[in-house]
């Protein structure tokens, strides 16, 4: 059952001159439990889309045209008191940073406790009690001393635990993590990554996992979707993207990582830079990157075509599958 | 302390004096005083006031090797004192006791204009290259500064030949001299900073998380452009990184830091197929797999202690699943493995390690 359905989402920077593109047309859905990766590089957009369906979007970002429905409601049209009841509620982030994420003039307590009784009648012993029992779940050691303490007094991990168990708070339907290990150490990753699967998994809550680590998303979820400049150029199952990846940037952007590569060789590099949103070139995005690229590549940009359980955006898979069905056809 | 030291001096990991190491670190330590200036160390204790001043251990008691053309690489998590042991040896910090040599020469007691000529030899490449380089100098002059400064009486044309030399050997257009380090991409940027350390042709590289702020695929690339330095240069190279999958390619010998001591001293090869140590083991299986579902990483109990109160013993007692009272007790020594390498730990010394945990990490790995 899908949970939430994005449709053509287009969102924009105003600029002085005139406003960039910085995500284009994308669709998407998450059904109810569903863990899903969102991958690709710095100003890919990933973000964006976190920030769009949680409607944090401010200026000089704005969405300019699609659909977001979110348990049926489209996010897009409501008013700010709804946004109110559904953010934190029905649907939670997970930023990056936990430092910055909690408040440091505030305890722990506190800010569970205000989270609380923001959206359900409770008294302040009983929100107190909800508190106490999510920390458990989130395995802090001793959580009836956190409460009383500052974000300061505890360590990256523990913060980011801390932080999940505010997401989890109100039992919500979507938890978007934006990159939620990045300033983490490798086994506190492995720790909170383990945490986030559990939560998902045993309170079926969706989770859309945006990082630009492939190993975090391989782990973690269920489906991928590649972004490039705005784009989704790639979508499936997390397992086929990784074995068997179609787009060439999603095959270069495996290829490029040092585990691909016998040690001490020179990794399979993909050459130049993602093009910035004020001078996207003409067709598909990628064209200037791609060794594969023909004039249609450089002319026209390719929509996203499901090929059996995977959706690709490109030329180059679409002719391939053209000539297979082809040969199909002949014999 | 010195006993550990001498006994660790006759083993592969950290051979002697005499080994034609380039580079040699012996018993390097390095405290930061916490409560600095006098007024700050007054105590309130007892009745009465004392002077107490507390510092973090940064780095403690930590020696090995580097032989020429090696990738000798420095991980652990934050706070391990990796990024401490680089700027020791880049000649940034001086170490609070203990001894660094570079080609025979000790260089940790060089000061001023006796420290010039090993600027010449050993240059740095830092994490951030947003930080790094001056945003108010053109790329011309950030690469220009330093070649001027270590070749005095060189001529204008000279400098600029060198420059235009070394922004086309990392695959930088010349024409960018002109552009400030804003107009540029992040691993743009990493390669002009690649490009400053290499201006002086340097022997050696001390390069701290030089990978770590950039995109994957810019990853590959500044990486390549490290590999290529090697080969054309004969670059040796000491690499502070906490990536794994880097270490693996790029690494040819390991030395793992946990809390300002080292853990082990392995080649890579070694490190990967037979993690010795029980916190290596729990940091090896902790990287996330591509291919691998779900490997059972081995969960480590507790939290990193505070290096200003380190613990008792063996550094890693609080956390380690093996650990019994000696570890509590007895700093573990570096011992010799059959395979070479080397090892700082009383249950691996004593074979006290869980068969069932090392059969599983090696499927994991």
């Amino acid at each position: 059952m899908t949970l939430l359905s994005v449709r053509d989402l287009t969102v924009k920077f105003k600029t002085r001159e005139s406003s960039v593109t910085a995500l284009d047309g994308i669709s998407f859905d998450i059904a109810r439990g569903e863990r899903v990766g969102v991958v690709g590089e710095s100003g890919a957009g990933k973000s964006i889309t976190g920030f769009a369906l949680m409607n944090l979007l401010s200026r000089p970002g704005y969405i300019d045209g699609g659909q977001i429905l979110f348990e049926g409601q489209d996010v897009t049209k409501m008013t700010p008191k709804q946004v109110r009841a559904m953010r934190g509620n029905r649907m939670a982030m997970i930023f990056q940073d936990p430092m910055v994420t909690l408040n440091p003039v505030l305890t722990i307590g506190q800010q569970m406790i205000e989270t609380l009784r923001a959206h359900r009648k409770l008294s302040k012993e009983e929100a107190r009690q909800i508190a106490l029992v999510k920390l458990k779940e989130v395995y802090i050691p001793s959580p009836e001393a956190r409460l009383d303490q500052y974000p300061h007094e505890l360590s990256g991990g523990m913060r980011q635990r801390i932080v999940i168990a505010i997401a989890l708070l109100l039992d919500p339907q979507l938890i978007i993590a934006d990159e939620p290990t990045t300033a983490l150490d490798v086994t506190i990753q492995a720790d909170i990554m383990d945490l986030l699967l559990e939560m998902c998994r045993s309170n079926m809550v969706g989770l859309m996992l945006i990082t630009h680590d492939l190993g975090v998303v391989s782990q973690v979820t269920e489906r991928t979707m590649v972004m490039y400049a705005g784009r989704i150029i790639e979508s499936g199952r997390t397992r086929s993207i990784i074995n068997d990846p179609q787009h060439p940037y999603t095959q270069g952007l495996i290829n490029a990582l040092p585990q691909q590569t016998p040690p001490g060789s020179r990794l399979k590099q993909i050459p130049g830079t993602m093009p910035t949103l004020s001078a996207m070139p003409q067709g598909c995005p990628f064209h200037p990157r791609c060794a594969l690229a023909t004039d249609e590549c450089r002319a026209v940009m390719p929509p996203l075509t499901q090929y059996g359980e995977v959706q690709v955006a490109c030329h180059e898979v679409q002719r391939l599958h053209r000539e297979l069905a082809k040969m199909e056809a002949a014999q | 302390m010195t006993n550990a030291a001498t006994k660790a001096g006759t083993q592969p990991g950290t051979q002697g004096r005499d080994s034609g190491a380039l580079l040699q670190i012996r018993n390097l330590e390095r405290r930061f005083d916490v409560d600095a200036g006098f007024l700050e160390s007054l105590k309130f204790k007892g009745g009465r006031i004392v002077r107490d001043t507390r510092a973090v251990h940064a780095v403690n008691d930590i020696s090995f090797d580097v032989h020429k053309g090696e990738a000798v690489c420095v991980v652990g998590e934050s706070g391990c004192g990796k990024s401490t042991v680089a700027r020791m040896v880049a000649s940034l910090l001086p170490p609070t006791a203990g001894s660094i040599h570079y080609e025979g020469q000790r260089i940790d007691t060089l000061k001023g204009r006796a420290l010039l000529p090993i600027r010449n030899k050993i240059q740095m490449v830092f994490q951030n290259p947003y930080a790094s380089l001056n945003p108010r100098m053109t790329i011309g002059q950030i690469l220009e500064e330093p070649t001027r400064y270590h070749n005095r009486g060189v001529s204008t044309g000279e400098i600029r030949d060198k420059v235009t030399q070394v922004m086309q050997s990392v695959g930088v257009d010349p024409n960018w001299a002109a552009r400030y380090p804003h107009e540029l991409s992040g691993g743009q940027r990493q390669r002009i900073a690649i490009a400053r350390a290499l201006t002086v042709d340097p022997q050696f590289i001390v390069a701290d998380e030089p990978i770590s702020a950039l995109d994957v695929s810019i990853q590959a690339q500044v990486l390549n452009l490290m590999l290529e330095m090697q080969e054309q240069h004969g670059i040796t190279y000491l690499f502070i990184t906490h990536d794994l999958s880097v270490v693996e390619h790029f690494g040819t010998r390991v030395v793992v830091l946990y809390l300002g001591s080292i853990c082990e001293v392995a080649d890579t090869r070694t490190l990967f197929a037979a993690p010795k140590h029980p916190y290596t083991k729990a940091l090896l299986s902790a990287v996330p797999q591509l291919k691998d579902d779900r490997p059972n990483h081995i969960r480590l109990k507790g939290e990193i202690p505070t290096p200003i109160d380190l613990p008792s013993g063996c550094p890693f007692q609080t956390r380690c699943p093996q650990a019994n009272d000696r570890c509590r007790a007895e700093k573990p020594r570096g011992v010799t493995q059959p395979d070479g390498s080397l090892v700082a730990c009383h249950a691996v010394e004593e074979g006290r390690t869980e068969p069932g945990v090392e059969s599983g990490m090696k499927e994991a790995v």
